[in-house]
């Protein structure tokens, strides 16, 4: 407080540093201190203050509020009133936070555990390390490919590349190029099924486009040009990787390809 | 000059732990054939989730719960204002649930998963960390749809690393419906267990394109009890001591 410090002696009455609350100052003296729940009124009287040992007598209150409160009035009969009323009001205020202590304990406790940091950091950069050895993405792929050639999925997926085979070796050129167009449609029927479910990574595709052209009208030889589309282009699969599916398949031979203008509009018509 | 040697890494060096599941060993396929997961396993209950939290969630935390019960089917957020795990059991037991998620939060984010499966069965208690929301994964996924995923569980080798996988197993109602064409996958790295919600699309014999979508986070295995979740009387199959179990760099527990 600002006016007022705080005592630090555990038997002081009021918990302020004055002249009339020191357990110090006054020879006759009295608190009201609690012990594992039960509450003890402890006094200090003028004939003890030579044997500090013998110096605060305690006395057991009552359980019962209005009995204990009694009893201090009987042990402190002919004591100053300023002693006395703060004596029972410390003894209120004592019962009243052991209430709440019990009713608490009743609910659900909250227990802190405290974090320690090494640990915190240790486990942190192992997570990392075992995140990078992990290899998820290839992990799932090669799982969910496994599960495609022990034929969980049933009939769904037909790349019937087996049966193909077998028809080419057993049969002549005429069946070579019927199966051939049967291979193209089915590529051209995987095609559309990308076209119709990734339209927006297309969108996306005809941005990367732009600034595929950008990067054209800044450099100066197609050399150049040309490592920074195939940078892009790489890039564009890195960071894509997931939408870039269909259209991917359909940009990388462009890549290869040496004069830029020739990719830049047959790409968009694709597209389109 | 000398042929390319196989490099050393952890997993090589892995210290043989002798609970390693054989996939022909006996005492293992009796175990399961009658622990608590049996009944699941032989198609008999359905799975149904009650996803919840700790008193207060916090707006990360919400909003994880939500994501987390889109790619959990048949589960179901409810909040707890200060309601008793011990009182809450048996309702939940009453109503048919058979698995219990209670994401514990701190400071804002999630931190803690507790995983009961209900009928008296084991529980779990993680340590979460590295929460990635939906909006901060960098794809371009919708939402996941209302098919029932396929599951993917890896790594899951020791007798421990079994029966945690059976427990998550058990999350997902048994028959994937492949047109969704959606996989979720547990995958366990050096006693972290990875989660990962994936859209697979084929795109020939050989190749797979894989777009995450849905939350993912990391889970480490903290303790795991026999029956319901009580923390003083419950007995404890396995606890993460620190002491003892961290001491080497290449023994892993799951």
């Amino acid at each position: 407080t600002k006016t007022q410090n705080f005592c630090r002696n555990e038997y002081n009455l009021t918990g302020l540093c004055n002249r009339s609350s020191c357990p110090l100052a006054n020879s006759q003296y009295a608190t009201v201190r609690e012990e594992k729940g039960r509450c003890y009124l402890y006094m200090k009287t003028i004939e003890r203050a030579a044997f500090p040992r013998r110096l605060w007598e305690r006395v057991l209150l009552n359980k019962n509020y209005e009995k204990a409160l009694e009893e201090i009035d009987e042990n402190l009969i002919y004591w100053p009133r300023f002693i006395r009323h703060k004596c029972k009001q410390r003894f209120t205020k004592i019962t009243q936070y052991l209430i709440r202590i019990r009713k608490l304990t009743l609910r659900r406790q909250r227990k802190l555990v405290p974090l320690r940091r090494k640990i915190e950091r240790r486990e942190n950069r192992r997570e990392e390390k075992a995140l990078i050895a992990a290899q998820l993405d290839s992990a799932i792929e090669k799982e969910l490919l496994e599960r495609l050639k022990q034929d969980t999925y049933g009939d769904i997926y037909n790349f019937p590349i087996h049966a193909f085979d077998k028809a080419l070796q057993q049969q002549d050129a005429e069946s070579e190029s019927d199966s051939e167009a049967e291979r193209e449609e089915e590529e051209d029927d995987d095609e559309d099924v990308d076209k119709r479910e990734f339209v927006e990574a297309e969108d996306s595709e005809l941005s990367d486009f732009e600034d595929m052209d950008k990067l054209e009208t800044s450099s100066e030889e197609e050399q150049e040009g040309e490592e920074e589309v195939e940078r892009k282009g790489s890039h564009c699969k890195s960071k894509g990787k997931t939408p870039l599916k269909g259209p991917a398949r359909r940009k990388r031979p462009h890549i290869e390809i040496e004069y830029e203008e020739e990719t830049e509009p047959s790409t968009r018509t694709r597209a389109a | 000059a000398p042929p390319k040697a196989i490099p050393k890494t952890i997993e090589n060096q892995r210290v043989y732990d002798e609970t390693t599941v054989d996939p022909n060993d006996e005492e293992v396929a009796f175990d399961e054939a009658t622990d608590e997961f049996a009944p699941y396993f032989n198609r008999q209950t359905v799975p149904k989730i009650l996803i919840t939290t700790s008193d207060r969630p916090r707006g990360r935390t919400v909003r994880f719960c939500e994501q987390l019960a889109t790619v959990i089917p048949n589960s179901h957020v409810y909040y707890r204002r200060g309601l008793a795990l011990k009182r809450i059991i048996p309702q939940c037991i009453a109503r048919d649930f058979t698995d219990l998620i209670v994401i514990n939060e701190d400071r804002k984010i999630p931190n803690g998963l507790v995983l009961s499966h209900l009928p008296d069965g084991p529980t779990a208690h993680f340590r979460m960390s590295s929460v990635r929301l939906r909006k901060e994964i960098k794809r371009k996924g919708k939402e996941p749809t209302e098919h029932v995923p396929e599951v993917i569980l890896n790594n899951f080798t020791t007798r421990l690393g079994h029966s945690i996988g059976r427990m998550f197993a058990a999350l997902f109602p048994h028959d994937p419906q492949f047109i969704g064409r959606q996989v979720a996958t547990f995958h366990n790295q050096r006693d972290y267990i990875f989660f990962r919600f994936h859209r697979y699309i084929f795109k020939s014999e050989k190749k797979v394109g894989i777009q995450e979508l849905g939350p993912r986070f990391t889970l480490k295995l903290r303790s795991l009890q026999k029956g319901t979740f009580d923390s003083k009387f419950g007995e404890y199959e396995w606890i993460h001591k620190r002491r003892e179990m961290d001491t080497s760099r290449r023994k892993f527990h799951l």
